[in-house]
């Protein structure tokens, strides 16, 4: 049996009369990769925020890491890691500078920061840039860091919102190499995304639309039960029938 | 307490590393007090003033009818003690003192020659000036009117005391005034554009995310503004000793102690602009809107608030610097103590109480 790390039951959050988010249930297991698709204005980044403690969940439950998102929000903040789709380290401090930042954050210990960024420089082959202000680093270089600081306290989870936006395919690619890196390692990752290509990378994933989650289930399943030759068609055949507008 | 230093320290990087603003910070205060060398005159009516009269005969009976019959003073008779006169200046509840000697009408119709002693605030040089002038013009209205009557040459001769700046030094009045100004543009724009930057950035969402305590970003952001305000504070306080002449007469501890408050306040000021706005544009604009305009018109430095149409005088009292240069004025050039400025320290504390309350509240809303 696998083990649950994200369990939701009827999770919902409205805004007034505006149901962003309609009665979420689903399951992520351990190290597993999980797409949340869905078009602009679907709920996706709601429900995110919602699992991730930024906003309030208005009924429903879910539990992240054995953790009520109600009751235990400081304990889930501990064992998460969060990369958004804006940029997400410091343009004016040095790669060093981050990775020390972040890691000082989640309270990691001088020896282990010491370690860790050292690791993580030569990972991704960044020894030489490492006094570098991250504003001189190329975007995709910058993405490939910025994942590999959400990850750097070795969190449960790891919550990423369209983490690729605006990169060329081949780093893209490598992205997910980080990416496949971190969830061998037991890291579950939890991936927003617009591309159907890295929807074929996930183990499983959901497709949102309208606030509600229409389709469940591994790429090669939802292409079968949908009879489509791509994810592509899977996804444009739900979201056609999507009657609110993308903001 | 590890983290707030970890976090502490990379706001130190952000404000040090930024050198265009790094060189406003210091180098706007230094440039203010070099490039300063104006003052303004203005009218003043209705001023406070304490007249005493050990004479009582027709003469200073008729003067003192032609002072309180003019527009621009607010006469309160009576025959205080040196000592006491002096403590009326010092907490500012009068700007003037006539003193008519012993004798005056037998000294002017004897001697042809009479004194009257007039001390003025010169704390406030364009008020001070303005009313002196007035009174001694009223003087010699009256000794032309003797003269017209009688045959005799009289002479009334006022004897003018300029008291706390004897020289006359408009500088006394721009030094307290600009504090204000320049910590409020520190720590009021510089704190929100730093909270709206994470904000527009991304990175304060990944803050929030974190175990870090919100609270505890908000603490950080405040603490090298703080030191940047009193090492301003130091180096104006230094210019205006070293290049201006103009030592504080009051209580150093006294003056930074208050000057503390004030930076609190302003960073409160700061906190709530940078949760009321979406982008560091938006929070610059307010923050000079209800700022630097305020300050500058209402705060009393450089239009005199006795002047003002009473709806203006009603909300100068809403402005904190206001307050806090009735404040510095009084350390800096009355050299008074803590008795003679609490009333304005409990204001100060109040608003920031009231604005930083208003803020973390918000701030708090926001965040569900």
């Amino acid at each position: 049996m696998q083990e649950t790390v994200i369990k939701t039951e009827k999770l919902t959050k409205r805004f007034g009369d505006f149901i962003a988010a309609n009665e979420l249930t689903f399951e992520v297991y351990k190290g597993e990769i999980f797409g949340f698709l869905g078009a602009n204005g679907a709920g996706k980044t709601t429900a995110m925020r919602m699992l991730c403690g930024l906003s309030k969940p208005s009924s429903g439950s879910a539990t992240i890491a054995g953790f009520d998102v109600y009751k235990q929000p400081e304990s889930i903040k501990k064992n998460i890691g969060y990369m958004s789709q804006k940029f997400s380290l410091y343009e004016d401090l040095t790669v060093t500078e981050n990775i020390r930042l972040y890691a000082g954050i989640y309270g990691l210990s001088d020896k282990d920061i010491k370690e860790k960024s050292e690791a993580l420089l030569h990972q991704l082959g960044l020894e030489n840039e490492a006094k570098k202000l991250v504003k001189e680093l190329p975007l995709g270089w910058r993405q490939k860091l910025s994942f590999s600081v959400a990850v750097i306290h070795k969190p449960k989870i790891v919550f990423l919102d369209e983490p690729t936006g605006g990169v060329d395919p081949v780093t893209r690619r490598q992205f997910w190499d980080l990416i496949y890196d971190a969830s061998d390692k037991g890291v579950t990752v939890f991936v927003t995304t617009h591309y159907m290509d890295e929807a074929e990378y996930c183990n499983r994933i959901s497709i949102m639309v309208d606030g509600y989650i229409r389709a469940l289930d591994t790429p090669a399943k939802l292409k079968e039960q949908y009879s489509a030759a791509s994810m592509d068609e899977v996804f444009y055949g739900l979201a056609r029938e999507a009657k609110r507008k993308a903001d | 307490m590890k983290q707030l230093l970890t976090f502490i320290r990379k706001e130190f990087y952000h404000v040090f590393r930024d050198r265009k603003t790094l060189l406003m910070l210091f180098g706007l205060p230094i440039a203010q007090i070099i490039l300063f060398g104006f003052a303004l005159t203005n009218e003043i009516k209705n001023a406070q003033i304490v007249v005493s009269d050990y004479s009582k005969d027709i003469a200073t009976t008729q003067i003192i009818n032609k002072i309180e019959a003019s527009q621009y003073f607010d006469v309160a008779k009576s025959l205080p003690s040196h000592k006491q006169i002096e403590a009326a200046f010092k907490e500012g509840k009068i700007k003037m003192a006539v003193i008519f000697p012993e004798n005056f009408y037998y000294d002017l119709t004897h001697q042809n020659k009479a004194q009257i002693q007039i001390i003025a605030d010169a704390s406030d040089i364009n008020a001070a000036t303005t009313l002196t002038n007035y009174v001694t013009a009223i003087v010699m209205d009256y000794q032309l009117q003797l003269v017209k009557s009688g045959t005799i040459p009289l002479q009334i001769v006022p004897e003018i005391r300029m008291l706390y700046n004897p020289e006359m030094k408009g500088e006394f009045v721009f030094i307290p005034g600009m504090m204000s100004m320049i910590m409020l543009l520190i720590c009021v724009m510089m704190t929100s554009i730093s909270i709206v930057r994470e904000k527009e950035l991304g990175t304060m969402e990944v803050l929030l995310v974190s175990p870090f305590q919100p609270l505890m970003v908000i603490f950080s952001k405040f603490v090298p503004y703080v030191i940047v305000s009193l090492i301003n504070v130091t180096s104006i306080l230094l210019l205006s000793w070293l290049l201006l002449h103009l030592p504080v007469k009051g209580s150093i501890l006294l003056l930074y102690a208050e000057s503390l408050l004030f930076i609190f306040t302003s960073l409160a000021l700061g906190l709530l602009i940078s949760i009321n706005s979406k982008t560091q544009q938006t929070a610059m604009f307010i923050s000079l809107g209800v700022t630097m305009l305020p300050t500058i018109i209402l705060s009393g430095f450089m239009f005199p608030i006795e002047n003002m149409p009473i709806p203006l005088q009603v909300i100068s009292n809403i402005v904190p610097s206001k307050w806090f240069y009735i404040i510095v004025r009084s350390i800096m050039i009355k050299g008074a103590g803590f008795s003679a400025i609490w009333k304005q320290t409990l204001i100060l504390f109040g608003m920031m109480v009231i604005i930083l309350g208003i803020s973390l509240k918000r701030f708090k809303i926001r965040l569900a």
